[in-house]
């Protein structure tokens, strides 16, 4: 397969599970992501299991605990743990520790920033060390939920409760307060860096237009949403959460106040995790039923990836070229695909 | 038990007011040789001497559901928490929250009925609540926290009975009734109580709630049985086997009220009634509880509910020469006991 070329007259659904690269990872699995060529499965506790494009796993051990929080760009991924450590594993597969709580906290959350820098909570303190090895902490009035850095300037978003806060980690005194009633766990910047959207421990989004922090409800979903993704250039925010993709419409200045989502690729099932292609404007989706399809946004033709009938989908990366797609469900059955 | 519940991890939340005994009975949970594993949530670090078990700091934070509901309150850590700790599914049995001593056991108890995520991986055991003998009277004077802990549990393990006179005990364990008589309660010195008693209760399993009767002491029931009735209602006493009186008590604000009829239930005009009731006075009612009997059902149904959260569910037959009778339980604060009774009146078919 080339490209993404659903047949348009076939009665059932275009399947592409005989071409899948199966891997048995044999622990249970909640992230993955691309570290160059190969696939870095994220484990619940302990290790990541490097995947190369022949299906062969190398195990490391990153953690003496739980992984409660990763991020990642491609040339490393970052950690925390309930060990109370961050540590990055690069492509090679060398394990760097990078900080220790000195109380042992649990670190819930990690951010990854484009020049080098990183961020992790715990508790209510989020620190940034950028790429001079300085450190900078900011404490917010509640536990941090997530972390997110801005697309351009070192500026970090926490999300915590009733509202996220914008830092400036280098400019004292920057901190601004974005207030919204209730608990906000996960936090992202459009690509284009005029939106901060949260995910919240309701059924619901939050967003923010930064220019004059204007609100955003995104509501209407049976379940949290606990997994996001930008499409391609930004134009839409793909997520989980509901039994069908529903991605928000981002391409206008107004984002999505006042327009409905896309809704795509309808199941019984819910969609677990979502993973827009980084070119083209296609996803895959991951379901409770252990069902993957990938979907094309612009009318959502749909191919089936992986079949249902297993633990649900947990995991779910492209490579940066879009190439490549990992997979895992939640039990560590994963699998490779090349397109 | 039904599958699902049972593969769920149990959590036993333990309450207790400052000093009562909480963390000795903790660790005497963790010490004992029982081959189990616990994740333990804790307030404070540093009290609890034993390695193997998971220990996590909590920081007790409650917010507001999004959802109209004022009393609505959860426990964020604990979502937290308890999405952490499923990563590390398969290496503990069993979760203890503990709370601080000040603590309202609602949220913690509400986490487990409104958040997906929790509700999925992990069941509420029960409440159990430790009492310090000698200083609770005094404390449910003038600590409407250890009333509230003491109203809302189902196991309560009254503490230090060896610094206290016997008089004083029977003082103690009156007031106590006055609150909350179908808890059931443990004499103990230095929190000297069989884990099987506080662990593994199934209070909140649906399929669990046998029958709803006050809990008395009567085996080795040694206390001294005086007559000195504070505040002396006119209202049935409970009788002993013995056919001593107990000291009763009836408590200013936090009380429990039992209902009861043998006729047949119009589920069409009760469920709408406790609904709606729970809707308005879900605020002052702390937990309820209930088994009924319909009319034309030849299914038990029972519910149990924190606040103004219910859930119930058709449990078992009735069975040949049972009988058929419906209970209620509310326990609460300032409950409008006429309007409630009046209201389930209302729901017996004529």
């Amino acid at each position: 397969m080339k490209e993404f070329t659903p047949a348009p007259d076939s009665a059932s659904i275009v399947s592409v599970t005989d071409r899948i690269k199966p891997v048995t990872l044999g622990m249970a699995v909640t992230s993955v992501h691309f570290l160059g060529p190969r696939a870095a499965f994220v484990g619940g506790e302990e290790n990541v299991a490097l995947v190369d494009d022949k299906g062969e796993v190398t195990t490391v051990p990153v953690h003496s605990g739980g992984i409660l929080s990763t991020a990642s760009d491609g040339k490393r991924l970052i950690m925390g743990g309930d060990d109370g450590k961050v540590v990055s594993l690069d492509a090679k597969g060398e394990v760097t520790p990078l900080a220790t709580d000195p109380k042992r906290r649990w670190i819930d959350a990690v951010a990854l920033h484009p020049d080098g820098a990183f961020a992790w909570s715990a508790g209510k303190v989020a620190t940034v060390r950028s790429g001079k090895a300085e450190e900078k902490s900011l404490e917010v009035p509640s536990t941090v939920g997530g972390l997110a850095f801005a697309p351009k300037g070192l500026r970090l978003a926490i999300a915590h409760y009733n509202g996220a806060t914008l830092w400036f980690p280098n400019m004292e005194g920057s901190a601004e307060f974005l207030p919204w009633a209730g608990s906000h766990l996960g936090v992202t910047f459009s690509p284009d860096n005029k939106f901060l959207v949260t995910s919240m421990h309701e059924a619901a989004l939050h967003g923010w237009r930064l220019a004059d922090n204007r609100h955003m409800r995104m509501t209407g979903y049976p379940g949290r949403v606990r997994s996001m993704s930008w499409s391609a250039g930004g134009k839409g925010l793909a997520t989980s959460g509901a039994d069908t993709v529903i991605i928000w419409p981002f391409a206008s200045k107004d984002g999505p106040m006042g327009k409905e989502p896309a809704m795509l690729a309808p199941l019984q099932a819910r969609v677990s995790v979502v993973a827009c292609h980084p070119k083209n404007d296609i996803l895959a989706a991951g379901y409770s039923d252990g069902t993957i399809l990938m979907v094309r946004m612009e009318d959502g033709a749909e191919i089936l990836v992986r079949r249902n009938g297993t633990p649900p989908v947990a995991a779910i990366a492209w490579n940066a070229k879009g190439t490549l797609l990992a997979f895992s469900d939640e039990a560590g059955e994963a699998g490779l695909l090349e397109l | 038990m039904s599958e699902a519940t049972a593969s769920k991890i149990p959590v036993t939340v333990l309450t207790g007011y400052l000093g009562a005994g909480k963390t000795t009975l903790l660790n005497r949970i963790l010490s004992e040789n029982h081959g189990k594993k616990y994740a333990v949530i804790v307030n404070e670090f540093g009290e609890i001497g034993i390695d193997n078990d998971l220990i996590i700091g909590a920081d007790e934070e409650v917010f507001e559901m999004n959802n109209g509901c004022i009393c609505c309150t959860v426990r964020g850590d604990l979502v937290r928490i308890m999405d952490g700790l499923m990563k590390r599914k398969g290496k503990f049995d069993a979760i203890i929250v503990e709370t601080t001593g000040l603590a309202d056991p609602a949220p913690v108890a509400q986490t487990f009925f409104v958040d997906e995520d929790v509700q999925k991986n992990a069941r509420l055991d029960a409440v159990v609540t430790v009492a310090d003998a000698k200083w609770l009277s005094d404390r449910l004077k003038d600590a409407p926290e250890a009333k509230n802990q003491i109203a809302f549990a189902d196991v309560i393990v009254l503490n230090k009975t060896d610094l206290v006179t016997k008089p004083e005990l029977a003082e103690v364990e009156a007031r106590i009734r006055g609150i909350n008589p179908y808890a059931k309660l443990h004499r103990t010195e230095r929190c000297s109580v069989a884990l099987a008693d506080v662990l593994d209760r199934g209070a909140f399993d649906l399929d669990r709630i046998l029958d709803i009767e006050p809990d008395f002491l009567e085996a080795g029931d040694d206390h001294d049985h005086d007559h000195d009735h504070h505040h002396h209602h006119g209202h049935d006493h409970h009788h002993h086997d013995h056919g001593h009186g107990l000291k009763h008590y009836h408590d200013e604000d936090m009380q429990s009220l039992s209902l009861k009829t043998d006729k047949p239930l119009d589920p069409n005009v009760f469920m709408p009634w406790l609904q709606n009731l729970v809707q308005v006075e879900g605020g002052k009612i702390l937990r309820s509880k209930g088994i009924l009997a319909f009319h034309d059902d030849d299914d038990r149904y029972v519910f149990q509910g924190v606040h103004m959260m219910l859930e119930g569910d058709h449990q078992r037959k009735w069975k040949e020469g049972e009988k058929r009778e419906s209970r209620l339980v509310f326990i609460g604060r300032e409950l409008p006991e006429k309007a409630i009774r009046e209201g389930f009146e209302s729901c017996i078919v004529s």
